[in-house]
């Protein structure tokens, strides 16, 4: 029983050919056919399989498998012929022992009669033997049982002891003897016909075909609906087998045929490709396969193939069995796209939430940048100015030379963090664009006149407006100041020679798109451009042919040079007169393109796409030669983009760059009648200039000589000279607190505009201490806009060099501006009366302002009115501590309302203003008190809520109260780089500030720089 | 006189202790340096007018803090308030606590705000106790004579 067991495992573990749990159940079943009835309860409407029977019998014989199996069939179908022998033979034992049992009762029975005949043997009394006797108890034997031999005492009629009872007695044992032998005999003769039966019944192959059949049974019971279908086929892959469940081909259509021959379509070359790999390496494997076949479609298989060797260990065959799993397929496929689309959320998810991280981040990162530049720039500002302060006193030229590249280089590193500062800003959306108006010519103007007043070569600097830009617009002028800067400091830089220039002009809807569309033509444009600004002595037709470009560019744009010939000198005026013929009924946007234009090393193509790169300059080389952060050009396309508008370049290398930026400009419709009498009167300098070169120009020029700023406010002092007598008195007085001078230059040409000039010049050449702040405040009062940080000291060569220069300009500007200055007088009591009372007052003014300069300097130095406008109590107490120390006295204020009633009621040498404040901020009332300055009256601070309050004790025409015209210098004291920025302070007309808190040292040099 | 230098020692190790842990700038130098003989409280009557002014700030903050709809122009005007006068005297930590604390109120996060105001407060009661113990050994080397 042992042996045969382990036979099994050896078998089932050769993963059978049948399905296990038949082999496993049907083989070992003590009682066969018990599940008989079961079985047939089962209908098998088909036969759906179907077999090559011929090959099972050589698989049967040949293949290892098969062979086991069938040994397998017999050692059992041996095993259990030898256990019925067994049993029969059980049986005939016990049929033997009871026959050995009986036998011994029997000779039992014997000895007792024997032991009885003896007594009563002993009887004298005959014994007679009647035969019938014999029969009195004939039924007698029947009552004997089969098996036990009864001891049941015997009931004789007869008289104990008697000859007839001991008869009786005889022949009824002899009956039981014979019973039992008899009895015997059918024992043996039923043993003998069974084992013949044995014999003759259980043939194997009888048995083995029953066991067959009920194993098969078994498999149609189990497999019966299941959606497999299982196979065998030859080396070739010839079916020799299949069972399918769902037949849907006949017996001749499969067998013999391969896959390939029995259906077409997607998959079946890759079943068979699988099956032969199966076959070759010899070894099962599983795999997916997706048919999409005529016969059944599209389905999803999970294929099973499993080698067959031969006893010899070749491969004769594959077994195979597949399993539709479609449907699972499916769901699994639907189940691994919502996985898949679940893992692209999360990793969305994830990425979003790593970006906003990076955000957040980079926001911090970028405040703390700002912050720190902040505090960097503080200090080094100091660093700066002192430097600065330093270069004005006696040094030699070793000294003075360090002190250059200190300046520069600190310069250089202030540039740089003002400019990552101004691009966080941008970048981080803190910045806010302010619609102001804004006049573009003089921006233009001012912007120049800026680069004029720092340029350390021989360029010329032009500027041209077109006549279709209106006089005033509406924009972030600031920023837009920011770009021109940028931009015009880029091209000075680059430019070595030739010229540096502005252009406006206005886009009409059209050409802004012809502008987009045809930028090469655009580009060659450009080139021919170039090639009249090297002609060096034509720079107005250069203006001229660049107003005619573009004209050509903007095809119905209205050239009004003809318009207005007759008043070529006023510009302002007479753009304001021409700009009111067509000024719009309302608000409305203009496209206005600048063109920053310059004749300098122009970019290489390659270059171009990185321009505008944050750190990229075009090569590492340049970098080296020319300095700087490499973040100007993209702080203004950024500026530019911020604003609406684009910036693109065109360039040529050695020949040249044109940045050209394109914005949206609000148009008022109102007219703005209070023009700046001094800017007017500054401009009219210029353009009497100009037009001594050519009567034809167009407004809104301006050119800038090398070296002109001097000139620059000499002509236009020369203009108001001419144009108001007392002026013209003034300025003699300046000239005589100066001191006349001896200068060997002196020029020969000694007319009153000349003179003017040397008084300038000889201021220059006397500025070796108190006296530059002089002349500093008298420019300061002509022109408030231009930069007068011009190291004048070290210029002054420059300046005797460049005389000759100009001064032919000069005679001519001034002589040509003596005849047109009773035009411009005249013009503007015709424009506005009131208009020009109020230009008469302003030059009253300055010219009591000058004349007594000299001794308002001393007074001031000994007792600066000091004026603090701030709301923090401690700050007040801390600043007023140290204000006490420095040995000054100051008034405080609380906030910007408080700041313009102080203004209002009493003079200021100083003020300094709390940028941050409640009701009204330090920004704001700057512009209220700028405002007064220049208009001359309160109208703005009384709009913006405070009422004008007369100081009783002071009459309105008071020198005093005039006096307090003057540009007071208002500085700034801001906290956080980001919300009070520096540029803040400037735009709103604040002349430097300080970074709170407050100590000795930026209150000194504050003190230093503005009152002594 | 052991005891005066003594006092000096350790007035000096405090004061260093402040400025190395960051709690004082060099803002309070400035002020120091106004302090002479005409004005010889100058720096404890600044100091003493900054903790009147921040606690009124404080107070006022929390119950800003606390209104149903925060108004946050006005939290952030006293915030602004708070750092500029702790800026004025050198108060570092508090001032840099105005900071984060202007930050999240520029976000009109009411959390943040909170938990600044908390930071600042704890800041503020730390800055105090520093001045007050500063002060106090600064009195004590007085009365003994250094």
């Amino acid at each position: 029983m042992e042996n045969n067991n382990v036979e099994e495992m050896d078998i089932e573990s050769l993963s059978s050919m049948w399905p296990e749990d038949i082999n496993g159940k049907q083989f070992n079943i003590e009682k066969p056919g018990a599940d008989q009835a079961m079985l047939e309860d089962i209908f098998i409407i088909e036969e759906p399989k179907i077999v090559d029977f011929k090959r099972l019998v050589e698989l049967t014989n040949y293949s290892e498998k098969g062979s086991s199996q069938l040994a397998y069939l017999v050692k059992n179908w041996e095993y259990r012929q030898a256990y019925a022998v067994r049993l029969l033979r059980e049986e005939l034992d016990t049929l033997s022992k009871q026959k050995q049992e009986s036998e011994l009762k029997e000779l039992e029975i014997t000895e007792e009669h024997r032991f009885e005949q003896e007594s009563y043997g002993g009887d004298k009394r005959p014994i007679s033997v009647l035969d019938e006797e014999y029969d009195i108890l004939p039924d007698f034997p029947r009552k004997i049982k089969h098996v036990v031999v009864e001891n049941k005492g015997l009931e004789i009629e007869a008289d104990y002891d008697t000859v007839i009872y001991w008869k009786q007695r005889a022949r009824h044992l002899e009956e039981l003897l014979e019973a039992s032998i008899q009895r015997e005999q059918i024992l043996v003769e039923k043993l003998q016909e069974s084992i013949k039966n044995l014999e003759r019944q259980s043939s194997p192959v009888e048995e083995l075909s029953q066991i067959l059949k009920r194993a098969d049974h078994y498999l149609h019971f189990i497999l019966e609906t299941a959606p497999v279908t299982i196979g065998h086929q030859d080396k070739d892959l010839r079916y020799r087998f299949m069972y399918n469940p769902y037949p849907s081909l006949q017996e001749e259509e499969i067998i013999g045929k391969t896959d390939a021959e029995i259906f077409t379509g997607g998959g079946v070359k890759e079943v068979q490709d699988f099956k032969r790999e199966v076959l070759e390496k010899g070894l099962p494997a599983k795999r997916e396969i997706t048919f999409e076949t005529q016969l059944f479609g599209a389905k999803t298989f999970l294929i099973y193939v499993e080698p067959v060797f031969s006893k010899a260990g070749e491969t004769i065959g594959v077994n195979y069995m597949g399993m539709e799993i479609t449907d699972q397929v499916r769901k699994r496929e639907k189940m691994a796209k919502v996985r898949e689309e679940i893992a692209v959320q999360k990793a969305k998810e994830s990425e979003l939430n790593k970006t906003i991280h990076i955000t957040e981040e980079t926001m911090r990162a970028k405040e703390v940048l700002a912050t720190m530049s902040h505090e960097i720039r503080s200090p080094l500002s100091g660093v700066v100015s002192m430097a600065e302060i330093l270069s004005t006193t006696n040094i030699d030229k070793e000294q003075r030379q360090i002190l250059k590249v200190m300046l520069s280089t600190g310069d250089l590193i202030l540039q740089l963090i003002n400019d990552i500062l101004d691009l966080s800003k941008v970048e981080s959306g803190v910045l806010k664009l302010e619609a102001t108006k804004f006049r573009p010519r003089e921006v233009v103007k001012g912007v120049l006149q800026t680069a004029a007043g720092s340029l350390q070569k021989v360029l010329t600097l032009e500027g041209h407006v077109a006549d279709d830009v209106p006089v005033q617009v509406i924009g972030d002028i600031l920023q837009i100041r920011r770009i021109l800067n940028n931009l015009i400091s880029n091209a000075i830089k680059y430019t070595h020679k030739g010229k540096v220039g502005i252009k406006l002009y206005k886009i009409t809807a059209l050409s802004c798109d012809l502008r987009e569309g045809s930028k090469g033509n655009i580009t060659a444009d450009r080139s021919v451009f170039s090639a009249i600004i090297r002609e060096p002595d034509k720079c107005l037709s250069l203006s001229q042919s660049g107003s005619d470009l573009n004209g050509f560019l903007e095809g119905p744009r209205k050239n009004s040079h003809d318009d207005e010939p007759e008043t070529p000198v006023i510009n302002g005026a007479s753009m304001d007169g021409g700009e009111e013929n067509h000024r719009h009924p309302s608000e409305t946007t203009m496209w206005i393109g600048c063109d920053v234009y310059d004749t300098g090393i122009g970019i290489p193509e390659n270059a171009l796409p990185t321009l505008f790169k944050k750190y990229m300059q075009v090569s590492a080389d340049t970098a080296r030669k020319y300095g700087g952060t490499g973040l100007g050009l993209a702080i203004c396309k950024q500026l530019v983009e911020l604003m609406g508008g684009h910036l693109t370049v065109s360039s040529q290398e050695h020949r040249g760059s044109t940045f050209t930026f394109v914005l949206p400009y609000k148009v008022s419709p109102q007219c703005d009648n209070s023009d700046d009498p001094d800017e007017l009167s500054d401009m009219n300098g210029h353009d009497a200039m100009l037009d001594s070169h050519d009567d034809d120009i167009s407004s809104g020029t301006f050119i800038f000589g090398p070296r002109m700023l001097g000139s620059l406010s000499s002509s236009s002092s020369s203009a108001r000279a001419q144009n108001q007598l007392p002026n013209r008195v003034a300025f003699n007085a300046t000239h005589k607190l100066n001191g006349l001078s001896d200068d060997p230059t002196s020029f020969p040409g000694s007319s009153m505009p000349s003179k003017e000039v040397n008084s300038l010049k000889d201021a220059c050449s006397a500025v070796d201490g108190p006296a530059t702040s002089c002349q500093q405040e008298t420019s300061m009062m002509q022109s408030p806009d231009s930069n007068y940080k011009v190291t004048v000291g070290s210029e002054r060569e420059y300046q005797h060099k460049e005389y000759g220069q100009f001064q032919d300009t000069f005679k001519v500007s001034t002589c040509s501006s003596g005849v047109e200055s009773k035009e411009v007088s005249e013009k503007v009591r015709l424009t506005d009366c009131q208009e020009a009372e109020e230009i008469q007052e302003r030059f009253e003014r300055s010219s009591q302002c000058s004349s007594s300069k000299g001794q308002e300097i001393i007074e001031s130095k000994l007792k600066p009115r000091i004026l603090l406008v701030e709301d923090n109590k401690i700050n007040v107490v801390v600043a007023q501590s140290m204000m006490t120390r420095m040995g000054h006295k100051i008034d405080v204020v609380n906030n910007g309302v408080e700041a313009v009633r102080a203004v209002q009621s009493s003079s200021y040498d100083l003020i300094l203003m709390d940028v941050c404040m409640p009701v009204v901020d330090g920004l704001q009332a700057t512009r209220l008190i700028r405002s007064f300055e220049e208009m001359g009256n309160w109208d703005a601070a009384v709009k913006a809520g405070i009422e004008y309050q007369v100081p009783q004790n002071t009459a309105p025409n008071d020198p005093q109260l005039n006096l307090l015209r003057n540009r007071i210098p208002i500085i700034g004291m801001t906290t956080n780089a980001l919300s009070e920025s520096a540029d803040e302070c400037f735009a709103n007309g604040m002349d430097s500030f300080i970074s709170k808190p407050v100590t000795f040292q930026n209150l000194k040099e504050c003190l230093e720089q503005y009152v002594m | 006189m052991d005891g005066v230098a003594q006092l000096k020692k350790r007035l000096a190790d405090y004061t260093t202790s402040l400025y190395d842990e960051g709690y004082l700038d060099d803002q309070f130098v400035q002020l120091q340096q106004l302090q002479d003989e005409s004005n010889p409280e100058f720096v404890v009557e600044v100091v003493s007018l900054f903790f009147q002014d921040s606690q009124r700030l404080l107070s006022e903050l929390a119950k800003a803090l606390e209104q149903q709809s925060v108004d946050f122009r006005k939290v952030d005007a006293y915030v602004h308030q708070l750092k500029g006068s702790s800026s004025s005297i050198g108060a570092q930590r508090v001032q840099r606590a105005c900071i984060s604390f202007r930050n999240y109120c520029d976000d009109q996060n009411i959390e943040g705000c909170l938990k600044c105001l908390q930071q600042l407060k704890n800041e503020y009661s730390l800055m105090k106790n520093k001045l007050e113990t500063l002060f106090k050994l600064e009195q004590q080397l007085l009365e003994a004579g250094g």
